[in-house]
């Protein structure tokens, strides 16, 4: 059998996963990247996105929200604020979101109006990465 | 000496008192599990976050961080005071308050400026009267977040970033046993870079030789922001699991009270009725007496 890596996901209310895998696939700030067993230390930084890890060629995904990620002694950490599981997605809930999000953006984007600006983009990515994890579970 | 009537509503009044006491009792104690379990569940993310924060503050430089500038000339400094949104909790909250009274005077005697943030209506009922209180975020206690911590955090960064505050420190009940809740003031801003704890065992694992994405400058910047959301997460944490640890002890001795006045009053009342017997007999007897003549 292959080599695995553990992997560990933790938010203030708790840790939700904590399993031995194959591989895990996640958004880090400067795109995404995949973990395999004994990965040398690596700290990185988490955009909101989907998390996938490979478990015996079964695979699961996990929508994030923002936070970091930290690899050593072959075991991989994240850090995130919210974790949702990808088959507990309501997609049409997540569709509408997006469809809110992008409206809110143009007008925000009208007015010029930074604040809601970075709101509305944040609201689109999180919908985003509910919908993608979605399709992949 | 009362009337029979009026000690037997007496004791009917506190019997019911003691009701309400017993039932708030029960109460804290179920909320006070579930606070507990919020705490213990945060833990694991907080030990890791400040594992990850020690270990790359190691090697940062920490002067080019807004939220890390020590100012030479402290002038103001801001308190953010959490408290509970409820009372009946004993001495909790006037502890906290308390000690932030405390730190006031004792800042202002520096010919320090102070103001408040509260978290919590208690504390800002109190600390209203001094007049500077900046900003309140009030009942929030009972059902939290973490996105309400960092709704404060944010607030309280951005005061500081912005000069309106030299140094922000935060006062809250530290939750040390059921029985033990101690007021506390941790400084918060500028953050102190955390030294990692030497632990022999861990020295290899330690040795820092991380690959960092982006740069370490980056991540801080990232990480900073987090630190003062856990930071004052895990004070409302504290504040909720005490909160509701101090209700039960003042609400446990409050029953404990009614019980020993009732005790008391049953025994004004049963000497009550015995006077009266008595009294009702001499007046027979002595009717009987007339009557023989």
């Amino acid at each position: 059998m292959a080599q695995q890596i553990h992997l560990e996901v933790v938010t203030p209310a708790g840790a939700v996963v904590s399993e031995d895998v194959d591989i895990v696939n996640a958004p880090g700030y400067g795109g995404d990247f995949g973990v395999l067993a004994n990965h040398a230390p690596f700290l990185s930084t988490i955009k909101i996105g989907m998390l996938t890890y490979e478990q015996n060629k079964e695979r699961s995904s996990l929508m994030i929200s923002g936070g970091f990620s930290e690899v050593s002694n072959n075991k991989i950490t994240f850090l995130v604020e919210s974790v949702e599981f990808g088959k507990d997605i309501d997609v049409d809930r997540a569709m509408k979101a997006k469809e809110r999000a992008e409206k809110r953006l143009a007008k925000a984007a009208a007015h010029d109006d930074k604040f809601n600006q970075v709101r509305a983009e944040a609201a689109l990515q999180r919908s985003l990465a509910r919908i993608k994890a979605s399709k992949v579970a | 000496m009362p009337s029979l009537k009026d000690v037997q509503d007496k004791i009917v009044g506190v019997k019911k008192t003691s009701q309400i006491t017993s039932a708030m009792n029960m109460v804290a104690s179920a909320k006070l599990r579930g606070a507990q379990e919020k705490m213990e569940n945060f833990e694991p993310y907080a030990n890791k976050f400040n594992e990850a924060m020690s270990n790359i503050s190691d090697g940062a430089n920490t002067d080019s961080f807004p939220l890390m500038e020590v100012r030479e000339e402290v002038k103001s400094i801001e308190l953010v005071v959490c408290t509970s949104d409820r009372g009946l909790c004993g001495s909790f909250n006037s502890n906290i308050i308390k000690l932030a009274m405390k730190k006031m005077r004792a800042y202002e005697a520096e010919g320090k400026e102070v103001s408040f943030l509260c978290v919590g209506k208690k504390g800002h009922q109190a600390l209203k009267k001094t007049g500077k209180v900046r900003v309140q975020y009030l009942d929030i206690m009972g059902d939290f977040q973490m996105f309400n911590a960092r709704e404060i955090a944010q607030d309280a960064a951005l005061n500081f970033t912005n000069g309106a505050a030299d140094k922000v420190e935060v006062i809250y009940g530290h939750f040390k046993s059921v029985a033990v809740q101690r007021p506390v003031a941790v400084d918060m801003l500028p953050i102190t870079p955390i030294k990692g704890e030497e632990d022999p065992a861990d020295t290899e694992k330690q040795s820092g030789d991380y690959i960092y994405e982006p740069s370490t400058e980056e991540i801080m910047d990232v990480m900073q922001p987090l630190y003062l959301n856990v930071t004052i997460y895990n004070a409302m944490l504290q504040v909720g699991a005490s909160e509701q640890a101090a209700r039960m002890t003042s609400m446990d001795n409050a029953t404990n009270a009614c019980k020993d006045i009732v005790d008391d009053l049953t025994l004004v009342f049963n000497k009550a009725r015995q006077a009266s017997v008595t009294s009702e007999l001499l007046d027979i007897v002595g009717g009987a007496e007339a009557l023989k003549g």
